[in-house]
């Protein structure tokens, strides 16, 4: 456990809990009460917003629904930048041509602009269409990498072993390739999870958002509308912009720490870790300069 | 009772350079055969082609011309036949860092070919059989849970060298099997492989560039040069009388101490 991992889990796990557990526990988000916009006091952890729904059970709301865009494109972005990045590389011939051609073509399509149209187009739009969407706009790059990493490892001497000891190509496929991909696969859907969270919540800023339910973007969305920012309600949008930050930042985090164990050589690159080497000042200076 | 024979072997291979492409041929024409008992050695410098002639034996590649018999037969390229030519024809890579899957344990490595060409044996069976692997190539039968990272350069290639017997093939093809190993060690694992040879009555063909391990362990010797056979013949005939140009330079090459130290003594210090 390094210190970026223990840091990032330490707080992406408490907001994943609270988003399966506090929608259980906390009054109707859309409630609306005679109050107004209140400050956070007894009745209301968090306050109230303008027409006097509750903050923290919106927030609740909010991080469950942003968790489920994050999950569904993270799902999404496995399996098809697996199928078009590893099955073609491996395959060879005609059929990595075409998926080839299939990853370019999404890579040079521009995700949001065309999320935006789509989203514009449809009028009601699911939770899960947004997701959809953007996860079919953000696969490509890492099929991309995928592919070139399977390139790599399909001509490695236990592979052809295998081959030699007559297994099937299946079987070499997802016993001896798919376990050595594990970490950057792990890496590629952390980081597919940041990009969709942080895409719902711009779209959602931008009232292209799901319809009709809570995420941390249509939260901010809301805030903005009713002037929050200008009347001085800070628990209205401190709260989600916070968790939205706190969570990318956790993602990044836990990101760094799976890159070092695929690449150990990014281990020594910290300055912590130099700090380990009891070394002088001057050989210090000398092993930066050797790594820059 | 195993026999492997080769017919007018050819592999080309195409390179491109823009948009002009020209043919390699890295094999040409090649012909032999290897037969159960008789060990024959394969020579030739870096390039020559013996690799491929590896790969074209353990079917990773197809030839562009010539035929390979298997006890008289062409061999099969898919289906039940393929199946009966993989567990009658063995490989042992060159490099063992590589050619021993990082994420597997050593049981695993062993356990595949077997469960493969073996399908009826039990759980216990198979274990009995590592355990009894691992103890051929002279290694602690405890080390079957080990992961390859853990074990040294010597004990991964003894690895190979079990997992290659696992299916009790007939024909064993060794691709430098000592070249990426500590000098220290390496005549011990030929050592091996010449045990094995003789108590499994196997065929195998030795790749290397080491004239003298060639003499030393082979029946034969086969000597390439760009892509062809420029010499054959039994081991000692090939090193002490050279017929071809590129053989003599090779043996040459080779550091010979009765040479220096011949030298040495006939000038007077």
């Amino acid at each position: 456990m390094t210190g970026k991992l223990t840091a990032g889990l330490a707080i992406a796990v408490p907001i994943v809990l609270f988003g399966l557990l506090g929608p259980l526990l906390v009054q109707d988000p859309s409630r609306v009460d005679d109050i107004g916009l209140s400050a956070p006091g007894a009745g209301h952890l968090l306050g109230t917003t303008q027409t006097g729904q509750d903050v923290f059970a919106q927030l609740a709301y909010s991080t469950r629904g942003s968790l489920i865009v994050g999950a569904v494109v993270g799902v999404l972005t496995l399996l098809l930048s697996g199928f078009f990045g590893i099955v073609g590389a491996y395959a060879g011939g005609w059929l990595d041509e075409t998926f080839s051609l299939v990853i370019n073509v999404m890579l040079v399509i521009p995700g949001l602009p065309v999320v935006i149209v789509i989203s514009a187009y449809m009028p009601d739009r699911s939770l899960l269409l947004v997701s959809v969407v953007l996860a079919i706009t953000s696969w490509a790059g890492s099929a991309r990498v995928l592919r070139g990493s399977t390139l790599s490892l399909r001509s490695r001497d236990y592979v052809l072993a295998s081959r030699v000891a007559g297994e099937k190509r299946w079987r070499i496929l997802l016993v001896e390739i798919l376990p050595n991909l594990v970490p950057l696969l792990a890496s590629q859907v952390v980081f597919a999870v940041i990009f969709a969270i942080l895409g719902e919540a711009g779209l959602s800023y931008l009232g292209l958002g799901a319809s009709g339910t809570f995420t941390w973007g249509t939260m901010l969305y809301y805030a903005q509308n009713g002037l929050a920012l200008r009347l001085g309600a800070w628990w209205w949008f401190v709260p989600p912009g916070l968790l939205l930050a706190l969570f990318g930042a956790a993602l990044a985090l836990i990101n760094f720490s799976i890159d070092e164990i695929i690449n150990p050589r990014l281990r020594s690159q910290t300055r912590a870790a130099r700090r380990g080497w009891r070394m002088s000042r001057e050989q210090l200076r000398k092993a930066k300069e050797a790594t820059l | 009772m195993t026999r492997l024979e080769v017919r007018g072997l050819v592999k080309e291979y195409r390179l491109r350079d823009g948009f002009r492409s020209t043919r390699l041929r890295a094999v040409d024409d090649v012909g032999f055969s290897l037969d159960h008992g008789r060990t024959v050695a394969l020579v030739g410098q870096s390039g020559s082609g013996k690799s491929t002639i590896a790969r074209l034996l353990l079917q990773l590649e197809r030839p562009t011309a010539g035929e390979i018999l298997l006890d008289g037969r062409p061999v099969a390229r898919r289906g039940a036949g393929l199946t009966r030519y993989r567990r009658l024809v063995q490989m042992v890579f060159q490099d063992p860092f590589a050619s021993l899957n990082p994420h597997h344990d050593v049981a695993h490595h062993l356990a595949r070919p077997l469960r493969l060409h073996h399908p009826d044996l039990s759980r216990a069976d198979i274990d009995a059989r590592i355990r009894h692997l691992l103890e051929r190539v002279q290694l602690d039968p405890g080390l079957a849970g080990r992961r390859p990272h853990e074990l040294s350069g010597g004990q991964r290639q003894r690895v190979a060298i079990a997992r290659a017997l696992a299916p009790s093939p007939g024909i064993l093809i060794a691709d430098e099997p000592v070249s990426m190993l500590d000098v220290s060690i390496r005549l011990g694992v030929l050592n091996l492989l010449a045990d094995l040879q003789r108590e499994e009555d196997l065929g195998v063909l030795y790749i290397t560039h080491d004239l003298a391990t060639a003499r030393h362990f082979s029946d034969d010797i086969l000597v390439m040069y760009r892509g062809r056979i420029v010499e054959h013949g039994p081991a000692d005939e090939v090193i002490l009388n050279p017929k071809h140009e590129y053989t003599r330079l090779l043996a040459d090459a080779t550091p010979n101490p009765e040479r220096r130290f011949g030298e040495e003594s006939r000038t007077p210090g």
